[in-house]
């Protein structure tokens, strides 16, 4: 089939519905709202739900009802909103409800601004809420994988019984580029554990309190291999050039695309430069940087954010090479030039 | 207490297993709570009904927290005070099932405030049983939004004083006032009377719900004895004596005769329907390309700048629409937000045969300028040897750079003498592909007719396109 010329934001909501999503709870930001306008015109014309919810907090609590219905249900926002919802999404982790929330990051702190950054990472990759959790983090870098991953989110959401979050920053998502969607809808699978309002699944219970530490701390160390296992089975990342590399460059979302242009601007004039781009950011693509860390000299870590995802690329590296940095925050995107200039300074 | 003591219903659990290895049969409630008696007369009407196997129970933040210790439903835990958000995630999910958001005061009246106003004013199909005991219980004891003045709460030691917290606030008549709730009535947990009265409640929101008549709320002034710190009995009193004259026993709106059932059509869709929806079984096949003509094709960096309303950001889209057809790899991006509200809008798109990295164009090597800031503006960044298109019935200078191919075309007076303005941009795009000959300008007429919302303005918009190809023929034939 032709491909569409669509928008990221766009391209989530036609792979989520694709993906089998019928319910959508969520509240407007910039640079997000194309996701809830695209999911309020799609999802009544198929049946689904379509809600805009009062707040964010009452977005995710209805996402944890829906989820605990047995739908794929999905909810979007950027940094404040998300910020809003960590509660829930602890909830939802605690009481292991699948479900997939889009987090297209703005600026911050506070209400910052509409241009993109990168700032979010700790918050949605490292846990954000209260709790011993992680969620699954993944970083879509095109509106072709605005749809693939939203679409992974659902089965992986299904499959590990948590919530999957689709992260990335404004431009990826304000972006419109060819989509080739799939041609089948996946049917949303039947979950045992379910609140179906009926007889069957009665016995059911969906609760996030136990109210024993024995109990509590059972719980604790089943989704802390549960992790482990998602950890060990679902780690994504592109890697180009690096085998023979002398230095890697680390980036996610749209820096991944600028880096991309600066590895071969500099690899035509003999540079040894290579590029890892983590597409998981939990599970983080840390035994490949590792091994990558025998042989390259040094990496450089670009991000728009003071620096969040250059923590793991440091444990992943572990000491044993240099682990650059550089960065832009506040909405301002370095260009190509600027970095091949970095780049430059550490060969 | 006795008169309290009520009958073990079917979709109450005879023994507590839930609760642990040991007290199965009694409560985890203090003597002469308001919770445990509730259950009860929530579940008889369940049972009465027949529609235990239906029911879901949202249990609250609160002492109520393990109300799933005793319903034989289906059982949900829920962040403190967003019951009714999670009952609607519910409800819309399952819309047979029977859905009771079951909240404290704490949670209701005060952390869940909204929550319980915006599920009520849209009207959700469920029960809400609002139990008002006029204190936190399960925190120990503090103030709660429905403490009486004077109150001696551990959060209020000199008793609640309106100068620091107000008046109590009274949900049921708050939420009768919206237009959507159909059932909210206030009733007492005290004697034999007030317990059959929300016996009758009870029955009632849940039946609304059966009958899918919209949105029901009971509030039930309960006792608390451990949180007043008094005994069960004084307890009862107490409500009579302090409750009721603030909170009146009474029903607020009943709608429930004139409101119709509604409905809710559920039905799967083919994958066929689906794609239609989506938009996506229109799109065809892939064209065929020669491969010689992506190996040759020079990236373009574009960047098309002008007014709001000058048509920049569509003329981008069918520019990349149009060389995707071409299977070209495209991105377009805006420039949005506040930059756009000032008036000024500008696109970047790359048209290339390979994968494209950044999708901005810091350097373009083709700049369309539809008005004079956006030369002022991008002038500079244009690559040497680029291209630049001005706009020359709106901009009023000559480009500075000798290092450029420059176009002046009169854009908008070409468009205008079509009768529409607004195709402007369409012209440029015709112009600009004749003069590159990067793509067959006819390519457009392929894309145009679905790019444009408007139909009764496609073919001007086909004509401008020729308008721009006419005009690049008879000034710049190379
Ligand atoms: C976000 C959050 N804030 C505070 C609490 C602590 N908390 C637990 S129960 C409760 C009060 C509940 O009071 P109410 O709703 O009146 O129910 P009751 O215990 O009286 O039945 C509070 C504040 C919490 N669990 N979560
Ligand atoms: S503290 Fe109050 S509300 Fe809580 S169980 Fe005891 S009596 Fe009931």
């Amino acid at each position: 089939m032709q491909k569409e010329l669509i928008k990221g934001n766009e391209a989530v909501i036609k792979g989520a519905l694709m993906a089998g999503c019928s319910l959508y709870f969520g509240y407007p930001i910039t640079p997000a709202s194309e996701i809830a306008q695209a999911a309020a015109y799609y999802f009544p014309l198929l049946g689904g739900t379509f809600v805009q919810a009062e707040s964010e907090v009452a977005a995710i609590n209805m996402v944890y009802g829906a989820s605990a219905a047995g739908k794929r249900v999905m909810t979007a926002s950027s940094g404040p909103g998300l910020s809003l919802k960590q509660e829930g999404i602890s909830y939802c982790a605690g009481a292991e409800l699948p479900c997939v929330i889009a987090d297209i990051m703005r600026a911050g702190p506070g209400l910052g601004n509409i241009w993109p950054e990168q700032g979010d990472y700790n918050q949605m990759v490292k846990g954000g809420g209260h709790g011993n959790y992680r969620n699954i983090v993944l970083a879509p870098n095109s509106a072709q994988e605005m749809c693939d991953l939203t679409m992974k989110a659902f089965e992986l959401a299904d499959i590990y019984r948590n919530p999957c979050i689709v992260i990335t920053d404004a431009y990826i998502g304000q972006m419109m580029e060819p989509v080739e969607f799939p041609t089948t809808r996946k049917k949303v699978p039947y979950k045992e554990w379910a609140l179906y309002g009926d007889e069957k699944s009665k016995k059911n219970l969906v609760t996030s309190i136990l109210m024993n530490t024995h109990l509590e701390e059972e719980h604790n160390k089943k989704l802390q291999k549960k992790y482990q296992t998602i950890a060990e089975n679902e780690v994504l990342y592109e890697a180009l050039n690096t085998e023979d590399a002398d230095i890697v460059l680390v980036g996610y979302g749209i820096i991944s695309r600028i880096l991309l242009n600066v590895m071969e601007i500099l690899r035509k004039q003999d540079k040894k430069v290579g590029l890892i781009r983590p597409i998981t950011l939990f599970p983080f693509p840390s035994d490949f940087i590792s091994q990558a860390a025998d042989s390259v000299k040094s990496f450089l870590v670009v991000e728009l954010s003071n620096g969040q995802m250059i923590d793991d690329v440091k444990l992943a590296v572990n000491g044993r090479k240099d682990v650059h940095f550089y960065n832009r925050m506040g909405g301002a995107v370095p260009s190509v030039d600027e970095i091949v200039d970095v780049v430059k300074k550490f060969i | 207490m006795k008169a309290a003591v009520l009958e073990k219903p079917k979709a109450f659990y005879d023994k507590f297993e839930r609760k642990g290895k040991t007290q199965q049969e009694t409560t985890h409630y203090c003597p002469g709570c308001g919770h445990g008696n509730l259950h009860k007369i929530i579940t008889e009407a369940l049972s009465e009904f027949g529609v235990d196997d239906r029911s879901i129970i949202v249990s609250p933040v609160g002492c109520s927290v393990f109300a799933y210790y005793y319903f034989d439903t289906g059982n949900i835990q829920a962040a403190h005070g967003r019951a009714p958000a999670v009952a609607t995630g519910l409800k819309r999910s399952n819309p047979e099932s029977i859905v009771i958001s079951y909240q404290g005061d704490g949670d209701l009246a005060a952390i869940g405030g909204d929550e319980i106003l915006q599920a009520a004013n849209r009207g959700e199909n469920m029960t809400v049983i609002f139990v008002n005991n006029a204190i936190y219980g399960m925190t120990g004891g503090q103030m709660a939004p429905t403490t009486l003045v004077g109150q001696k709460t551990t959060t209020s030691p000199y008793g609640r004083k309106i100068e620091n917290e107000g008046y109590p606030i009274r949900m049921s008549e708050i939420i009768a006032t919206l237009e959507a709730p159909v059932y909210v009535e206030r009733t007492a947990l005290v004697d034999f009377k007030t317990i059959n009265h929300t016996k009758r409640a009870i029955r009632k929101a849940i039946k609304n719900q059966i009958d899918k008549k919209g949105f029901s709320f009971v509030e039930v002034l309960a006792p608390c004895p451990t949180g007043w710190k008094i005994t069960p009995v004084d307890s009862q009193k107490w409500i009579q004596q302090h409750m009721m004259p603030y909170f009146p026993v009474q029903a607020f709106k009943d709608v429930s005769d004139q409101r119709e059932s509604m409905e809710i059509e559920q039905r799967d869709y083919s994958d066929q329907e689906v794609l239609d929806v989506l938009g996506l079984s229109q799109l065809g096949e892939k064209k065929q390309v020669p491969a010689s003509f992506i190996e040759n094709f020079p990236t373009q960096f574009m960047k098309i700048a002008g007014f709001g309303g000058q048509g920049v950001l569509s003329a981008g889209v069918v520019m990349a629409a149009c060389a995707m057809n071409e299977n070209l790899e495209v991105t377009w991006i805006p420039s949005y937000g506040p930059e756009m509200r000032g008036g000024t809008a500008n696109c970047s798109v790359i048209l290339s045969n390979s994968r494209i990295g950044s999708p901005l164009t810091t350097n373009p090597n083709v700049l369309i300028v539809m008005n004079g800031p956006s030369l002022d503006a991008f002038e500079d960044d244009v690559q040497p040897n680029g291209l630049i298109i001005v706009n020359t019935s709106i901009v009023d200078r000559r480009v500075k750079r000798d290092d450029v191919d420059v176009l002046y075309i009169p854009l908008t007076e070409i468009a205008s003498g079509l009768g529409l303005t607004a195709a402007a941009n369409m012209v440029c795009l015709g112009a600009y592909l004749e003069y590159t000959k990067l793509i067959d300008y006819k390519s457009l007429f392929e894309i145009v007719p679905l790019a444009i919302k408007k139909k009764h303005l496609v073919d001007t918009n086909l004509k401008a396109i020729k308008e721009g190809v006419k005009y690049i023929r008879e000034n710049y034939s190379r």
